[in-house]
């Protein structure tokens, strides 16, 4: 019982995890209705960061909070230099543009930083295990990105629905044309929303970073899993990406602790130690799948688009 | 429609990312075109999370032609560098270029099993050598062994047979095996399972090479309470796994014993996290020969603030296994038969010792127990404490048809 419990611990704070991502992604593309593939880009970008950052100031939230400016700061640069001339064009021309993006950073990286990759240690007071029930220990740091996710998905449904930020942003979803008419300065605000984005992709890659390692090409794999929570959650959905990311996380999760188990009912250990893996890692696809079966506009479609 | 087309869309850019994101800009081969010259393709991973051991075997080769006069038999050398990206669809087509277009009489390098694997026909059916200066794949001591196929480096499954004799040593009773699943991995967990006489009460292996999240299998291997957990994780991964496992409060509950876990590449990620964890090895740093320690004061001379690994070890001893043939033959590399019958002998000087090739090409060699210690400027180093085994053959040979 122990045990199942903590794997669903595991499982939900990958979900978190996805989450962070993912949410960025949505936002991007719910309100700008731009596929930014760089999303990684920026992940990684914030890795970097912290551990540069880090490492300079010897101090764990320091440093973290620098990066995630910085990452706030790089993604507004991105957005004004290269993403303004993508608005309005074809989705095949954004795949096109962020794509080249992520060339672009990751021998920006390779330059700045090196090939070899950074690490990020954790500070003595998060880098332990506390015990949440009896014979139940669990990372502290894990708990804390748990812990961050929920806090940072409370900001973004306040700022979203209950500020007057949030109503231009969904306003500028809605009618471009008609919010810049009243006068409001949408370029500004597109930027911003981008910046946001980039720096909730920064968090992500920050948030993981001590449990991983800061490399080159990091985001890549995970943004991938990243589309498919938002593809399940309903595109420009934060909702429906908090939900998919939970789904995802734990399907991931449960399907890895417990799917080699079933297989080895049916068939032999060795075929299903070689097996188990390779099917476990499908499960999110399938359950992408049989979402786009039933219902092809994702969990929680968004009904203003 | 146009949130379908969005989904679709999206769908096949992920997918691009996918298979495009290893793409990165390809080092340049130090071609010189040159009449009469040894030509020698070097096969390894030079973009990517793992370019640091691609990098260490390249600096470690060039290292063995400057020891060499970048000459052998008065010949100069032309090395042309490939890129795997770690996968074996692009090994078998860089293979195939260096064979078929670029006509090389050596092939060396192959740090992963599964890329050597898929490479390793086309080298066979074009009769050109292929030195593994690292992956030693099962199948490869065994049925597909082929006389012109030598490893430097040692069978998979050698080093982890190793770890369990110690771990017999040590008394543990029980362990729980985690390592990722691609030949490689397969091999190893078959190897400690081999020698450990205790019993193994549980066996994971992960998505290789995009799983980096342990978590589940960690929580695996506490619920499980073996006595000893054994893993084995290259590069990048290696430093992961090793945090993970401190940052689960493993670290104290369930030692760890590794194979291929823990080396100069990754120990200056890995830090005070490696420290009191044993790994076995051919091949240490610190072993008190004259090759050796030439060869390691020399890349460190060469390449200020790095040191060299066992994959670095075994690409200078390649190099010096080539030369051995290209001297035995005057520089004719067309006399394939003699140049064969040079290499097997091992006559040159390795840097782990001499060692014997048995009749699969793989060593015959000593394994030693090293361990994680800090020397006196401060920095993280490896250090041989004992020999585990001696003349250590690999268990495939018998089913290896040459004799």
């Amino acid at each position: 019982m122990i045990y199942f419990i903590e794997q669903c611990l595991n499982g939900v704070q990958l979900g978190m995890m996805l989450f962070l991502l993912a949410a960025g992604l949505t936002l991007i593309f719910g309100i700008m209705d731009l596929v930014n593939l760089a999303h990684g880009s920026l992940y990684m970008v914030g890795a970097y960061f912290a551990a540069t950052f880090v490492g300079w100031t010897d101090n764990f939230l320091l440093g973290v909070a620098l990066a995630l400016v910085a990452t706030l700061i790089v993604g507004m640069a991105v957005e004004v230099v290269a993403m303004r001339r993508l608005y309005g064009r074809d989705h095949l021309d954004h795949v096109l543009g962020t794509f080249g993006l992520i060339l672009f950073f990751n021998e920006l990286v390779r330059l700045l930083w090196g090939p070899a990759g950074m690490t990020l240690p954790l500070p003595a007071w998060l880098n332990v295990a506390v015990p949440l029930l009896p014979g139940l220990f669990y990372p502290l740091y894990r708990l804390v990105i748990i812990a961050v996710t929920i806090a940072v998905a409370l900001f973004l449904y306040v700022l979203v629905m209950r500020t007057r930020l949030g109503m231009l942003i969904r306003a500028g979803a809605s009618n471009r044309e008609m919010v810049g008419a009243l006068g409001i300065n949408i370029k500004l605000l597109y930027t911003l929303v981008f910046g946001l984005g980039a720096a909730l992709a920064g968090l992500a890659g920050l948030m993981q970073a001590p449990i991983l390692t800061v490399q080159i090409g990091m985001g890549e794999n995970i943004l991938i899993v990243a589309f498919v929570v938002i593809v399940i959650g309903g595109i420009g959905s934060i909702r429906g990406a908090f939900v998919a990311s939970l789904f995802v996380g734990m399907v991931d999760t449960i399907g890895r602790a417990f799917f080699p188990d079933l297989l080895r009912l049916i068939l032999t250990r060795e075929a299903a130690a070689t097996a188990a893996p390779a099917l476990s890692s499908m499960l999110i696809y399938l359950l992408m799948t049989a979402v786009l079966v039933l219902r092809p506009e994702g969990l929680f479609p968004v009904s203003n688009r | 429609m146009e949130q379908a087309r969005s989904l679709r869309l999206m769908l096949a850019a992920a997918g691009g990312a996918l298979a495009l994101g290893g793409f990165l800009a390809l080092p340049p081969g130090t071609a010189v075109a040159q009449q009469k010259a040894i030509k020698i393709g070097f096969i390894s991973t030079f973009s990517g999370p793992t370019a640091v051991i691609g990098n260490d075997m390249r600096n470690s080769f060039e290292l063995a032609l400057d020891h060499l006069g970048r000459k052998m038999a008065g010949l100069p050398v032309e090395v042309i560098y490939e890129d795997d990206q770690q996968k074996p669809e692009v090994g078998k087509q860089k293979t195939d270029k260096l064979i078929e277009s670029d006509k090389v009489d050596f092939i060396v390098g192959y740090i992963w099993s599964n890329v050597l694997l898929a490479s390793l026909k086309s080298a066979v059916d074009a009769k050109t050598f292929l030195i593994t200066s690292n992956a030693g794949p099962s199948q490869l001591a065994g049925e597909l062994c082929s006389p012109y196929v030598f490893s430097t480096s040692w069978q998979n499954d050698q080093t982890p047979q190793a770890m369990g004799l110690y771990m017999n040593q040590k008394g543990v009773k029980t362990v729980f095996l985690i390592g990722p699943n691609y030949a490689a991995g397969r091999d190893m967990l078959a190897g400690v399972a081999s020698t450990f006489k205790g019993q193994v009460i549980g066996q994971e292996l992960t998505k290789w090479p995009d799983q980096l999240d342990f978590s589940a299998e960690l929580s695996k291997a506490r619920a499980a309470k073996p006595d000893a957990i054994f893993v084995f994780y290259p590069g990048a991964a290696g430093v992961q796994f090793l945090t993970q496992y401190t940052q689960a409060g493993l670290k104290g509950q369930i030692p760890l014993y590794t194979a291929f876990t823990i080396d100069e590449t990754t120990l200056p990620r890995q830090k005070d996290l490696a420290l009191g964890v044993p790994g076995a090895q051919q091949w240490v740093n610190d072993l008190p020969n004259e090759q050796n320690k030439r060869f390691v004061a020399d890349y460190i001379k060469k390449h200020t603030g790095s040191r060299p690994s066992f994959y670095g070890a075994q690409s200078y001893d390649a190099g010096h296994l080539i030369n051995s043939a290209v001297v035995a033959v005057k520089g004719d590399t067309a006399k394939k038969e003699d140049m064969r019958k040079a290499m097997v002998n091992a006559d040159f000087k390795s840097v782990r010792g001499n060692f014997k090739y048995g009749n699969n090409h793989m060593p015959i060699q000593n394994f030693y127990l090293q361990d994680v210690v800090k020397d006196q400027d401060g920095n993280f180093v490896l250090k041989t404490v004992a020999t585990i085994v001696e003349n250590d053959q690999d268990r495939f040979h018998d089913k290896c048809p040459m004799k």
